[in-house]
């Protein structure tokens, strides 16, 4: 067994000709919570769905507990998929069920438990979030950070040894933001579980999670841990710690000279 | 001149274009009809998965079925008799009601109904659950998408569709005996009998619900592929849905013709 749960190893990955990862390195420590930052468009999501398998590399590998994602069947797939949990960006709660029967989903599907043994289960799950009273509501009666938070109890039903957690904090206030930055941490200890969290949330992530990579033009730019990176000198480390509007990543996306383009006047 | 040609040349590309994507299409619309058959088994063990999907698509559309098939029904007396009575054989009224609804209507017009009431629904569900990402969960979660939201609503469709279109057409003989025999004053008897006497099961009858079983293969199917293959946007979904209302009743239309005609002759 190695001491890294998931390992990306020289991965590239682009739809239709255009590259979005051009060989990518990363491992993610068994037990740490490690975050994957960059600006919007620069293929973060993506990483977890190739992490996930729902997506094949074009070059390179990931490999989840030493086996190669890419090369498993589907009976396969499915029993890796079995050891992670994934919080989706809103969500992605069954709307046609309760709170109580999404979080019972995929315990329904995997078990053959008792009824009595997965109600106490759910009730545990749904404790751990803080959300017990809220399990005869309907997704649609719940807030954004409240069906976040269903959802991660729903992730972490089958006691995942990997949680993804796709922009958790997207869309919430600082209560909420608060309340899941706490949870993530917590769960991931109480589980001796590893969790990547892909944020863009600078000052969130910083405070709980234990390694940091930036990725930008579809490369680790920088990695280590937030202290380090608090500290960093690099131009787009400091552009993006530190929220400035350009720098090193540009304001503008890449259009002809100002003057000339208003010039030209209708003739486009 | 040259402005023509480059005309000329976008239009075929154009054509061509759209051609590939058709076939490309119908390429994915049958490999997602076999994966559905293939992943059948694992829902029609799970049988409170098929039958709560007949509850929302069957027995949530027996209203519309129900009063469309009186009402055709009652149209049907009320034609029929018209033109019956110019020849002077208005008894034969039951027949033609029973022959219409169950070789033609009964299917047909259930089918069409299916589409835009069960059809529009199942493919705005699938549609809207994958642009929430609730396919990608559950495909995280290993549970296909395919055998546990896909295949128990095909199975619904095909199931219900028989039944609806007998429905139907039970419910719209009923409507033209109301016309014909009460209100008209058609003789009761004359109508039931010529009916008992001119409408064969095997003929009559098994061809209409193997109709209908086809149809409900087909108006599934178009409903579902049309959810799962919906860009997950807004305006896919909309488009999605149009799409399932036009080409299940083109599909319906067009079919009953092929099947007619091998039946007939």
């Amino acid at each position: 067994m190695t001491d890294n749960i998931v390992e990306i190893d020289n991965l590239s990955f682009g739809y239709g000709g255009r590259m979005l990862h051009k060989g990518i390195n990363m491992s993610f420590p068994r037990g740490k919570v490690v975050a994957i930052m960059g600006g919007s468009g620069s293929g973060k999501t993506t990483l977890l769905r190739l992490i996930g398998g729902q997506l094949k590399p074009v070059d390179g590998e990931v490999r989840v507990d030493g086996t190669v994602v890419h090369e498993q069947g589907r009976r396969e797939l499915q029993k890796l998929r079995r050891k992670m949990g994934m919080l989706f960006q809103m969500g992605a709660l069954f709307t046609d069920l309760s709170v109580y029967e999404n979080v019972a989903f995929p315990m329904r599907e995997h078990t053959s438990l008792p009824e009595s043994m997965i109600r106490d289960l759910v009730m545990m799950k749904l404790n751990a979030v803080g959300l017990r009273g809220a399990r005869d509501l309907m997704p649609t009666e719940l807030s954004g950070g409240m069906a976040r938070r269903v959802a991660l109890a729903r992730a972490v039903a089958l006691d995942p040894a990997i949680i993804m957690y796709d922009e958790p904090f997207a869309g919430l206030d600082p209560i909420s933001m608060g309340v899941i930055c706490n949870l993530i941490r917590r769960l991931n200890d109480a589980l001796g579980a590893t969790s990547i969290v892909v944020t863009h949330d600078v000052r969130e992530a910083f405070s709980f999670v234990d390694y940091v990579y930036f990725v930008a033009d579809g490369m680790v730019a920088a990695e280590g841990t937030p202290d380090e990176l608090s500290k960093s000198t690099l131009p787009f480390v400091h552009q993006f710690v530190h929220g400035e509007v350009d720098g090193p990543v540009p304001f503008h996306y890449p259009a002809p000279d100002y003057r000339g383009d208003m010039l030209r006047g209708h003739d486009v | 001149m040259s402005r023509l040609l480059s005309g000329f040349d976008s239009l075929l590309r154009g054509i061509g274009h759209r051609l590939v994507d058709q076939f490309w299409r119908l390429g994915s619309a049958a490999r997602f009809f076999a994966y559905t058959l293939i992943y059948s088994g694992e829902s029609l063990r799970r049988p409170n998965l098929v039958i709560r999907e007949i509850y929302f698509t069957g027995v949530l559309s027996l209203i519309i079925i129900i009063v469309s098939a009186f009402f055709v029904g009652m149209v049907l007396g009320l034609q029929g008799y018209n033109t019956l009575q110019k020849y002077g054989s208005s008894e034969a009224i039951g027949v033609l009601v029973a022959l219409s609804l169950v070789r033609e209507l009964g299917p047909v017009v259930t089918a069409l109904l299916f589409a835009g009431r069960a059809g529009t629904a199942i493919t705005a569900q699938i549609g809207l659950m994958k642009a929430t990402e609730q396919l990608s969960a559950m495909e995280m979660m290993a549970v296909s998408p395919i055998a546990r939201v896909v295949a128990p609503r095909f199975w619904a469709g095909v199931i219900s569709m028989p039944l609806l279109a007998s429905l139907f057409s039970m419910i719209g003989i009923l409507g033209g005996y109301l016309v014909a025999v009460p209100i008209i004053g058609v003789d009761g008897g004359a109508f039931w009998s010529q009916m008992q006497a001119s409408v064969d099961f095997r003929e009559d009858v098994m061809n209409g619900f193997i109709k209908s079983c086809v149809f409900g293969v087909a108006c599934a199917m178009i409903a579902l592929f049309e959810g799962y293959d919906a860009p997950p946007t807004a305006d896919g979904v909309s488009r999605a849905t149009t799409r399932t209302v036009v080409n299940s009743s083109l599909a319906v239309l067009g079919l009953d013709f092929v099947m007619t005609s091998f039946m007939i002759s």
